[in-house]
Formats: C-alpha cells, structure tokens, sequence
C-alpha cells in the first residue's frame, strides 16, 4: 500500500464522517418541516411528505464543458469576464450559423469540401440543429471551468489498459470516407461489417454520450430531462432515446446478472438529498463493474443540484466526481423515435457493401 | 365537468359489470390527497394484442389456404403451436364489432394476410395507445401530486400525460399527445396527434392519423383499474367505439419494470442482409 492509496483511504473516511453530519441535520431540517413550514423550509416545493419534490422538466445544455480546458489546470472557477465571453462567443456562432445562405454559391465539390465533422466530409448539421445551451453556469455564483471535480485537473483519469485498448480499436476504425473501401486491406472484422460493429447510437440502442448515463451529461442536443417522484419511485425520462429511469426508492439491488443497459436504479433520500445508487450494468464492454452515485437536491424553486461519482475499476485507474445545475424549463419532451426512422443503420451498411464491390471491381479490372 | 362526471359515472353503472363495482369503491388517494392512486406496476391479461375482437383460436397469425382450411403460412410454420392464436371474448364493447368502412375493412383483411411484413409490432416500433396497455408487458403509472406518466416495458415506449392543458398536439407521433385531467376518480385522457403507423393488435386492426383516443382509468378495487377508451377516426370507422377490459396490478414483491429493448432484437430481420458476411437467413 503506498502512501497515494492510504491518504485516499483517509479522505474517504473523513468524507464519510462528514457526510453522516450533513445526513443528521439534513434529516433534523426535513423533520422540522414537515413540521412546520418555517421559513427555511419554504423556498422549495416539498411533497406532502416534507420531502423536496424534484419533479419537473430540466434542460441540463451547458457550454461549460464536461471536462476543464487543459489551459485551466487545477482551476475550478471561471472569472465572471470568461463566462461572459463564452456566452457572447456562443451567440456569436449562433446569430452567423443563421444567416441565409448565399443563393449565388456554387454546388459543393463531389465528394465533399473535406471539411471536417461528425458527418465526415459531405457536411453535417448547421446550427439549427444544435443545442449546447447558450450560458457557462455557476454553482453559488461562481462560473465553473468543468463539470468533473474530481479528480483536481478536472478531467476524467487515466484510463486503465484494457480501457486504452478499446479506445485504441474504436479510433483506429474513425477515418474519412475515402471512397474506395480501405478496411478491405486490413486484417480482423471491418467497422462495417455488421450493425453489432456499429455505436449504440447509430444502433437507437442508447442516446449518444452519456445522455442517459449514468452519469448523466449535457450532449449536442435534446437535453431536456422529466422527473416525476412519487412515494416509492423517481422517474427521470432522458429525451434520447426515450429511456424512462426508474429508481426504486429504499430498495434493493436485483441480482447481480439481471443486466440493465443503464444499471439498476436504487435509491434513498439522506434529508433533503436524493442518493441514487446503479449497478449492473455490462451489455457495453467495459461497464461490467460500473459503480455511479448521483446526488439530487433542491437549489431553489427552478433548479436542482446534480452531483455524481463514477467508480469504474475496468475503465479508470480511480473514481470521478462531478456536479453541474439542472434548471427547470416550461419546454417538453418530446417523442425522440429512433429506430422507427432509422433508415441510417442499414444504409451505412449497404453504403460500404457498395464500396467493397466497386474497390473489388476496379482491382479486378486493374489485374 | 361535475355534470359530465356524474352523467359518465351513471352511465358506466348501468353500461358494465365492471362499473358496478368500481362505484362502491373508493381507492386511496395518491399524492396530494385530492386524486385516487394509480401508482403501480399494471397489464392487461387478456387476447387483446392478439386480436381486439371476438375470435376463435387459428393455427396462426398468418394464414394461407390449405386443402381442408386454413393453415400457418410458410413464414411462420417452424413455430407449430407456439405460433398459432389464443382464443379471445374481446374487448370491444358491444356486438357489432369494429365499424370499418368498407375500404378500411379491406384494407385491414389485407393487412392479416401480410402480418409479417406489416405489423409494427414485428420490427419492435413502439406501439400507439391504446396498443401499449394490452401489450403482454407490464407498464407503471408514476402519480406525483400534480403528474402522471406511464412507462411500458414493452420497446421502453413512454408517455407524458400532461394534466395543465398542453394545448393541441404541435406534431404527430408514436406514441401521440396525451392531455389528462380528473372526472371524480376517472383519469381521461385525451389522446390526439397519434401517427397513422401504429396498429391495435396482431390481426390488421388500423386506423388512420385521424385517429383520437378518450382514455379513462378507474379503480376497481385495491388492484385493478377499469381501462377504456373511446376510439374515434372518421377515415377509417363509420362511427365511434369503444373498448374495456381490467387491468391488474402486478402483485410478486419484486415486481419491476425490466429490459425490453427489442431494438437489438430485430437487427438481424432488419439489417441482416446487409451484412458483409451475410448469416443464413
């Protein structure tokens, strides 16, 4: 044991020390509310029960990104002046992003402008379609600089090696659209042999990201979450792709094989904070010791508190912990049908069965 | 509305057996205090996703002609008994049946001789209501104080049942627009902006995206809830009708919400072929 993992230790067992203060008063302040609605007590919507109520729809887009700018170090607060410039740099794009087209312009080059983004070379979204929120946000009136807290750099840590090497694999297959079949020369299975090689995304498996997570993180777009608490449950629907997460409330863990694609949700109110526990995750590789701990409160009447912490032994070489706001928006969700329209998947596929031929053909015709 | 109410209630007294129990009922309130609890895990446990209207056992969903009567086609024949139709009473209250037009009842006829390639339920698209309540799925009601939402197991289809008049519904969908309020101790909701993609069973019952759906849930008992819906589509029936079955509350200690994201499940049916090294098929 070397002298990193005793002063964890260490700090977990202060924070463990310090968190079952903070559960006593916080239980103390629900008793006396539902007691008496004191002043304290009456700034937030409560249940029936005394206890907060987080239902309510959230729109999680955040420009402040899920990890720090590396220029930031170990900084977790942004300056007022920084925020702001975010903010205009954003509005900025926006207002350009939307200016009419030029109706004198030329046809795009075939193929492509070679322009880089998600869509490759033949152009992707524009702005309309995009939804990265349009502040920095600040937690106590201070402008954060990243979502992730820890560790100190505010960047998820280091990979383990079995991690490093899907990560590997799956870079080594994101290349440009050449035209001519390149995987065909390699050795191994092709990125597009099969829909099982494909994302979960491209798949409508999952939202892109880690929209559901958990943890759950802003995304490009659709970040409109809806929680609806009840006695026994909390519900939280995450627009893409329309994945209800029902968290048991004071209950158990299902067996540890009954595998849930976003881990089984238990959860508990400590005062006036909602502790989510998932485990079992494991139809993605990787997640098959995937441990998250969220944490809901109550800010103010619009907005909630999110907090997590990622243990995830196969991936990372230590846990993560992050916190951003979640503030309330009179917006809906509304019906995110992936599979139904999903005419990408199979086209991909037919797309590079094409390419094989003509590559196969032109090598014929060459010999 | 009071009016309304009453006239709904004096009318399921006399109209159902159901009805006549639910009036002598009265559930616990939910959240709030004003309205009955419908929190729960439900499913339907009837034929209905089979077929909606009275029938028979048939050897199976699709069908062709054999020397002494119908037989399982081709497509399904592998599955022998396990693929043939349940016998079912109905849920489609009255005698007559579903008043098709006459182009609508051809349509669905051919529907029934094409099930594979055209039931959504096939490629695991997500159901419409009322399809999603008789799935043979169990689906949750989460009641706060002021919201209701359901979530079905079945393809993990969802529904907002907005209870603050959300207004008409501002674009056609799966799983359509609900907008929900109380009559005494019946949940309604009025169902509008469905796509015409959905289906009501396993037997080609269709509608157009006319179609607007009344829903009303209401406590039986400490488990059940009477389930109806009004059905109105002029493109597609003649006039209104409606269904009723029971719902009943799944009662194992561990009853849960589960895994069912058939997506996966129909990647080889639908992509299959597509494959670089195609399986056999």
């Amino acid at each position: 044991m070397n002298g990193e993992d005793i002063r964890s230790i260490v700090e977990r067992m202060g924070l463990v020390v310090k968190n079952r203060l903070l559960v006593l008063v916080k239980a103390m302040t629900a008793t006396v509310c539902m007691v008496a609605a004191t002043a304290a007590c009456a700034d937030i919507p409560r249940t029936a029960e005394g206890l907060p109520d987080l239902t309510g729809t959230y729109d999680v887009a955040t420009l402040t990104p899920v990890q720090r700018p590396v220029i930031y170090g170990d900084n977790l607060l942004l300056t007022k002046e920084a925020a702001q410039k975010i903010e205009a740099d954003e509005k900025a794009r926006r207002i350009e992003g939307q200016e009419a087209s030029n109706p004198d312009r030329e046809a795009p080059p075939e193929g492509g402008d070679g322009s880089a983004g998600a869509a490759g070379n033949v152009g992707g979204y524009n702005s309309f379609w995009i939804d990265r929120g349009e502040n920095a946000f600040s937690i106590d009136g201070k402008f954060r600089t990243s979502i992730i807290t820890n560790p100190k750099n505010g960047r998820r840590p280091k990979l383990t090696e079995a991690a490093q090497t899907r990560r590997l694999q799956r870079i080594a297959v994101f290349r440009p659209n050449t035209g001519d079949a390149w995987w065909l020369g390699r050795d191994g299975p092709g990125p597009y042999d099969d829909p099982e090689a494909r994302p979960m995304g491209e798949r409508c498996l999952l939202g892109f990201g880690s929209t559901a997570g958990p943890p759950m993180l802003p995304v490009l777009y659709n970040n409109v979450k809806r929680i609806v608490q009840t006695p026994t449950h909390v519900m939280i629907l995450i627009e893409m792709n329309h994945d209800a997460r029902i968290v048991r409330l004071n209950s158990e863990h299902a067996p540890a094989d009954v595998k849930k694609w976003l881990g089984d949700s238990i959860g508990w109110w400590e005062g006036d904070t909602l502790v989510i526990d998932t485990t079992n995750f494991g139809h993605r590789p990787g997640t098959e010791n995937l441990h998250v701990v969220e944490r809901f409160t109550r800010t103010d009447e619009n907005t909630l508190g999110y907090s997590f912490t990622v243990d995830d032994p196969s991936s990372y070489t230590s846990s993560w912990s992050g916190e951003y706001p979640w503030p309330a928006t009179s917006d809906k969700v509304y019906e995110y049908a992936c599979h139904e329209g999903n005419y990408a998947l199979g086209n991909i596929l037919r797309g590079a069965r094409l390419l094989e031929a003509d590559a196969q053909a032109a090598g014929a015709s060459g010999e | 509305m009071r009016l309304v109410g009453v006239a709904v209630v004096l009318l399921l007294t006399v109209c159902t057996s159901y009805a006549e129990q639910s009036s002598n009922y009265v559930a616990p309130r939910g959240p709030g205090g004003e309205h009955p609890d419908l929190n729960g895990i439900w499913q339907a446990l009837n034929e209905a996703n089979y077929d909606i209207e009275r029938h028979v056992a048939r050897p199976a969903m699709q069908l062709r002609e054999g020397p002494y009567g119908p037989l399982p086609a081709v497509a399904v024949l592998a599955l022998g008994a396990v693929g043939s139709v349940p016998p079912g009473t109905g849920v489609v209250v009255g005698a007559g049946g579903i008043p098709y037009t006459p182009e609508a009842l051809e349509k669905k006829k051919q529907n029934q001789q094409n099930w594979l390639d055209r039931d959504p339920e096939v490629k695991c698209y997500l159901p419409g209501v009322p399809r999603a309540t008789y799935m043979p799925h169990p689906f949750q009601i989460f009641q706060g104080e002021d919201s209701v939402f359901i979530a079905y197991q079945y393809a993990g289809a969802v529904r907002d049942i907005f209870m603050d008049g959300p207004g008409p519904a501002p674009v056609d969908s799966w799983m359509g627009w609900s907008d929900g309020h109380w009559e005494g101790d019946t949940l309604v909701v009025l169902v509008t902006g469905l796509n015409e993609q959905t289906w009501f069973d396993r037997a080609g019952n269709h509608h157009s995206a006319q179609l607007k759906v009344v829903e009303r849930y209401t406590p039986m008992g400490p488990n059940h809830l009477l389930y109806e819906a009004t059905i109105e589509d002029p493109e597609t029936f003649t006039e209104p009708w409606k269904i009723s079955m029971p719902l009943y509350r799944r009662m194992e200690a561990n009853a849960q919400l589960m895994d069912f994201r058939c997506v996966e499940f129909v990647e080889e049916l639908m992509y299959g072929e597509w494959r670089r090294h195609p399986l056999d098929r």
